[in-house]
């Protein structure tokens, strides 16, 4: 069984939602990107999602592209992603890692040498933000052969038919983007996604995430009320850009604590 | 008749062989699915056709002419070379056949605000336009390095009531202005029309772009022969994301016997690196802007800031129809130093009393290279993108002068 299944698993029999928290890969700084995932885990984070950073951040708000370009100013390559993945997996062999980011930087690499250096660090599932379903093919069917899940997003603009498209292609969970927008953005509508999900509901059999839009414990609350798990990314990687080098770790630790305790509420 | 049936691209799900395609954030998906339903719902539609004429004669001011470079092609000595002129069109350049094809589409989508990126400012310019000509809100993102570049389009843009927001992100230029375009996009997708400018990004684009620039192509094809008796030898057009070319070239794509010559911008040399001529350079293939094209990146996959004296040919990709064109063999892709462009500016400027975009200026100085190698029987047309207006400052500073 998958790391993302086993984990959603658990968590379904504690009656807990998931925490997954974002950070970008090489941010604020090559050295403490390790530590910062297993400052993650101990937090009360159950998946992790590790940014792939990318020149042309297209989905991202200020927030995340300032943070890609510091990673990528540090030297921060997909190769160095892969390689902080195999050093995270030496002391941790059970809190799932998704990389999310966008598809080029894959497409350069080539994804069938990606989708086994992925399997042989122990990078449990993908999330190309640029890869829609229809042009995912090669992804997926490399993803696949080496037991890697593909994760796929939905949006607010997702009809039917696009949800029964994905439903057939995903695996691990399923990420709801919960607004119309950015990463980071302000506009965030709980009612929006309680209308949507049981739409979503309806094809999607894996769990859930939201994301977009989460900044602090009340809206974590709120949205885990309404899914399987939480992702929060922009809230976090500002915790990063706010903090110095010496203070990230223990900022970011309590940071996600707080976030813990609201999503335990749940 | 049977190579047409054989040259249909793109294909009903937009790729063009391998490139093109739809790499988008699935929150836009629906739009570009929407926007490709309308377009094919009205392209053939008759009253659309006829606005768009309409627009297109008395409002842009078609057909463009073409002009033969007489004292130009007599200094050369070899082949003619012959001007389509969309510098005259209304706005300056080719970019307003587009923009106004697009809006005619965004009127009947009900789409009441539309947005731009914009490099030169000559798209941003048509766009705000045409905006004012519907009664349409109308936002442009621009490269704060191209602000400062293209100083008196800004100014044009803000007279027609656009709002520009200068984008302070990555290399500062057009590329950094089509991300921020599409992050506005997908926060107002329900509102808004985006208003793209070139023959790139995803589907459909690169082939409705194409479709709205065709006509100066089609109005080539008559008006050649009329002047010389027949069509040109070869036709050359400038690249940067590819619509002027497009737009001259896919009407001679079936005409075997016209060469096809896409011109790309070679900065300060392809070996130098700092270039924005990906097909030139044999960049790889790469998905950037919502398509798979040949695109100037690192071995890592990062893009690369690109060099380009033109603000409208600084992009590090290129249109997919392109990318084909170039691997089928039916079109050639060179590229102009930024010196020889501006050579190419200076020749036109004395010698026929045009000041052409920088952007056509490199076009015109591949003419200006191989109108010599060839007979004075030869025909070259090339397309004048554009009129040179806009760049008064940047030559003003390369000269050495202040204005
Ligand atoms: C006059 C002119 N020519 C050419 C271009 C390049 O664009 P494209 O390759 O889409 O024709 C521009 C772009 O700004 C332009 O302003």
């Amino acid at each position: 069984m998958s790391r993302i299944q086993a984990t959603f698993d658990k968590l379904k029999q504690q009656q807990r939602k998931a925490l997954i928290p974002f950070i970008t890969a090489g941010d604020p700084s090559l050295q403490l990107t390790v530590p910062l995932m297993h400052g993650l885990v101990e937090a009360g984070a159950d998946v992790l999602e590790l940014g792939v950073p990318f020149s042309d951040p297209m989905a991202d708000g200020p927030t995340i592209q300032r943070a890609s370009e510091r990673a990528l100013k540090h030297g921060m390559s997909l190769r160095g992603v892969l390689a902080m993945v195999a050093e995270f997996r030496t002391q941790d062999a059970t809190t799932p890692v998704v990389l999310m980011g966008y598809g080029n930087p894959i497409e350069a690499m080539g994804w069938e040498v990606f989708a086994k250096r992925c399997a042989e660090v122990g990078v449990d599932g993908v999330l190309t933000v640029d890869f829609p379903p229809e042009e995912s093919h090669d992804a997926f069917e490399h993803l696949q052969a080496h037991g890697i899940d593909p994760i796929f997003l939905l949006a607010p603009t997702t009809n039917d038919a696009r949800i029964q498209q994905v439903a057939k292609l995903a695996r691990g969970y399923v990420y709801y983007v919960s607004l119309k927008g950015v990463t980071g953005a302000g506009n965030l509508d709980l009612s929006a996604i309680e209308q949507k999900l049981p739409q979503l509901r309806k094809h999607i059999k894996l769990p859930i995430g939201v994301g977009f839009g989460i900044r602090d414990a009340a809206t974590a609350l709120a949205v885990a009320k309404l899914c399987d798990g939480v992702v929060v990314g922009s809230r976090i990687v500002q915790e990063i850009e706010d903090s110095t080098e010496q203070s990230v770790v223990g900022n970011v630790s309590k940071l996600v604590k707080e976030l813990r305790l609201a999503v335990d509420k749940a | 008749m049977q190579s047409k049936q054989m040259y249909n691209y793109p294909d009903s799900t937009g790729h063009f062989g391998q490139f093109g395609g739809t790499y988008m954030a699935e929150t836009l998906i629906p739009a570009v699915e929407e926007l490709s339903r309308e377009y094919l719902r009205y392209r053939d539609d008759p009253e659309f056709k006829a606005e768009f004429a309409y627009e297109l004669k008395h409002y842009v001011g078609r057909p463009s002419p073409v002009y033969h470079a007489k004292r130009l092609s007599e200094s050369l000595g070899g082949a003619q070379i012959y001007l389509k002129r969309e510098d005259l069109n209304h706005t300056g350049a080719h970019k307003i056949n587009n923009a106004i094809g697009q809006a005619l589409l965004a009127k009947r989508m009900g789409k009441k605000r539309v947005i731009a990126e914009t490099g030169a400012g000559m798209h941003g310019v048509a766009t705000a336009t045409v905006a004012a000509r519907f009664g349409m809100e109308c936002i442009v993102y621009m490269g704060a390095e191209d602000i400062q570049r293209q100083a008196a389009n800004v100014f044009r843009m803000k007279l027609l009531g656009a709002t520009v927001v200068p984008v302070e992100s990555g290399s500062r230029t057009l590329k950094d202005a089509c991300n921020e375009a599409i992050r506005d996009w997908v926060t107002n997708v329900e509102s808004t029309f985006y208003i793209f400018g070139t023959a790139a990004g995803p589907h459909p684009y690169p082939m409705m772009v194409r479709d709205f620039q065709c006509v100066i192509g089609n109005e080539a094809k008559v008006q050649m022969p009329e002047m010389i008796g027949r069509q040109p030898d070869a036709v050359i057009a400038c690249v940067g994301g590819g619509s002027n070319a497009i737009g001259l070239f896919y009407p001679y794509i079936e005409e075997k016997n016209v060469q096809i010559i896409g011109v790309e911008a070679g900065g300060h040399g392809i070996a130098s690196g700092k270039h924005a001529a990906p097909l030139t350079a044999n960049a790889k293939v790469g998905v950037l802007h919502g398509n798979k094209v040949y695109l100037i990146q690192d071995e890592n996959g990062q893009i690369i800031e690109t060099h380009s004296i033109s603000a409208g040919l600084d992009y590090p990709g290129v249109g997919p129809e392109h990318c084909l064109l170039k691997d089928m063999g039916r079109a050639q892709y060179v590229a102009i130093n930024d010196d020889e462009a501006l050579a190419a500016f200076d020749a036109l400027c004395r010698f026929e009393g045009i000041i052409p975009a920088l952007e056509s200026s490199h076009a015109i100085a591949h003419a200006i290279k191989i109108a010599p190698t060839m007979s004075k029987d030869k025909a070259l047309l090339v397309n004048l993108s554009g009129r040179g207006d806009k760049d008064m400052n940047t030559v003003a500073t390369l000269k050495g002068i202040t204005l």
